[in-house]
């Protein structure tokens, strides 16, 4: 029975690993290194920014023991969702430390660079042809909010990494990618089953976060057979158990029985978890439904204006007691003095009573203290200053009924009390494209570096 | 009545994408997860939440985690203007009242 065996160094290219950890995946002879470096939980702004949410010192540090590696075993590296997000600011981020890595490494490899970038203009043609739809709770995608978003990528399947790999690319760094697809293109190039390639990638892709105790940074390594696959934890301080295996296909997705991916969903019902001895996991019985037609994830991001922050603390209990009617009077008054600039939003975050659930907090009675964050979006940042300082000004000093402390209402931890936050962006799109060619949005530059 | 709290290994939330919120109840073994998961309801979840039963999207069992996992619909996309938890994960308090 052949067998195909791949080292996931860590959850998050950046979020680091043990060497001790890595250099045991290497002793178990991978045929590939995989990582996958994307989330969309940090929230929209890095996407829309272009942006990293990991700093490039660890992320080069990384990609120095893992290009390292692939290199002197002559085993590919995949990186998936380059930088993040994998759009193009953050897979050209992502090619430049590969390549000063290289420099410093003194080598050359062959690099693919795949591209998930979705051109505003393709898109429009694509939405008035029907081929565009919602994916879960989110409205219809409108012409406007295509136009209008900064970045928009396509989650590419297993097809453009494949190709990659078919060419020779030794060092892939690829846009926006399902998460599994890093780990699965290789075995399913040469021929393994596709559910259980993209069953352990989907496992694989978090690396020691599936073992126990988790971890988001440190390694995880995969057995695939003909048959099933198995897991084991590389730090003698964590094992695969069946729960901890199981227990990670319900994180973040909301049905573990059903995962759906490009051209098809994952099907778990009939799968089965094993305890094995030594501290791995057997899995087998998962199945791969294929849908009628292909559909590509859509994500995008679009800018909503500027931020600016102010934070501050209430303790007078009188004051506590009728927070919700001063914080609107003072609304009031900001924009009764700015009738002009309709076109800002204030809101305000109140810690102690309802800061951490909003709408969906049920406990009514606040803390003894409260925590305020005062927030001002608007269409430029010095709009956004001016709308929270008069709104932190005003509260600072506003007479609500039965005060009677009366030099000031806000506690301020900072001078300056007031804080810009730049830019501030929204998820917009977050839909399905229906494509005949899985490849045809990915553009790949190969070449030799 | 007794808290499931009392009897749960886990109970968490986390983003299940930008626009929903996914929360997972898992308990040590077979027979806890049994006695519990058909207690924990629409109609419950959307009580302590102040949700429509509309908005709960799905209440799923699986059994190889002994997990019961609750998927409501998100008060806004994540990092949306209004924004209090931007990965979701400390929305899960109300689920520490739930009892079977």
């Amino acid at each position: 029975m052949s067998e195909l065996r791949i080292l996931s160094p860590t959850a998050i290219l950046g979020y680091g690993f043990p060497l001790s950890s890595f250099q045991a995946g290497l002793d178990r002879d991978p045929h590939v290194i995989a990582v996958d470096a994307g989330s969309t939980d940090p929230g929209p702004y890095y996407l829309g920014a272009g942006k990293s949410f990991t700093q490039r010192a660890p992320v080069k540090r990384d990609l120095h023991y893992l290009i390292q590696a692939a290199l002197e075993r002559r085993i590919p590296l995949i990186i998936g969702t380059a930088g993040g997000s994998g759009a193009k600011p953050h897979v050209d981020w992502t090619v430049s430390i590969v390549r000063e890595v290289l420099g410093e490494l003194k080598a050359t490899a062959k690099l693919a660079v795949i591209y998930s970038d979705v051109d505003r203009d393709f898109l429009l043609k694509e939405q008035r042809r029907g081929r565009v739809q919602p994916l879960g709770p989110v409205d219809d995608l409108t012409e406007e909010e295509i136009s209008e978003s900064v970045h928009i990528v396509a989650q590419m399947g297993l097809e453009p990494i494949m190709q990659a790999l078919e060419e020779g690319a030794q060092i892939i760094v690829a846009g926006r990618a399902y998460d599994p697809t890093v780990f699965a293109a290789l075995p399913v190039l040469k021929g393994y089953d596709l559910a259980l390639a993209l069953h352990m990638g989907k496992i694989l892709e978090c690396a020691a976060i599936a073992a126990s105790p988790g971890s988001g940074s440190d390694s995880l390594f995969g057995y695939l057979h003909d048959d099933c696959f198995v897991l084991e934890a590389l730090n003698p301080e964590r094992t695969c158990t069946k729960l901890s295996v199981a227990a990670h296909t319900l994180y973040e997705k909301s049905d573990p029985y059903s995962l759906p991916g490009p051209g098809g969903r994952l099907d778990l019902r009939q799968t089965n978890f094993q305890e094995l001895p030594g501290g791995k996991v057997k899995v087998w019985g998962t199945r791969f439904v294929p849908t009628e037609k292909y559909f590509l994830k859509l994500e995008g991001a679009r800018r909503v204006g500027f931020r600016t922050i102010s934070i501050a603390g209430v303790r007078d209990p009188i004051m506590i007691s009728q927070i919700d009617e001063i914080i609107a009077a003072v609304k009031e008054r900001v924009a009764d003095n700015f009738r002009d600039l309709r076109d800002y939003q204030l809101h305000v975050h109140r810690y102690g009573k309802d800061g951490v659930m909003g709408s969906l907090e049920p406990q009514a009675q606040p803390a003894h203290e409260l925590g305020l964050v005062m927030e001002a979006v608007a269409p430029t940042q010095e709009i956004a200053d001016t709308i929270c300082s008069f709104f932190r000004s005003t509260l600072l000093h506003y007479g609500y009924p039965g005060r009677k402390s009366t030099a000031g209402n806000l506690a301020f931890p900072y001078s300056p009390s007031d804080i810009s936050a730049g830019a501030v962006y929204r998820f917009n799109v977050y839909h399905l494209l229906e494509v005949d060619d899985p490849k045809g949005l990915f553009s790949m530059e190969i070449r030799e570096e | 009545m007794r808290y499931v709290k009392d009897v749960a290994s886990v109970i968490r939330s986390k983003n299940a994408g930008p626009y929903e919120l996914t929360f997972d109840l898992m308990f040590p073994d077979e027979e806890t997860y049994e006695q519990v998961k058909h207690s924990i309801t629409k109609e419950k979840i959307a009580a302590l939440y102040k949700i429509e039963e509309s908005q709960v999207l799905s209440i799923v069992h699986f059994a190889p985690a002994h997990a019961v996992k609750v998927t409501i619909v998100r008060p806004r996309a994540s990092g949306d203007l209004g924004e209090t938890d931007v990965y979701g994960a400390q929305q899960h308090a109300p689920l520490l009242e739930l009892t079977f």
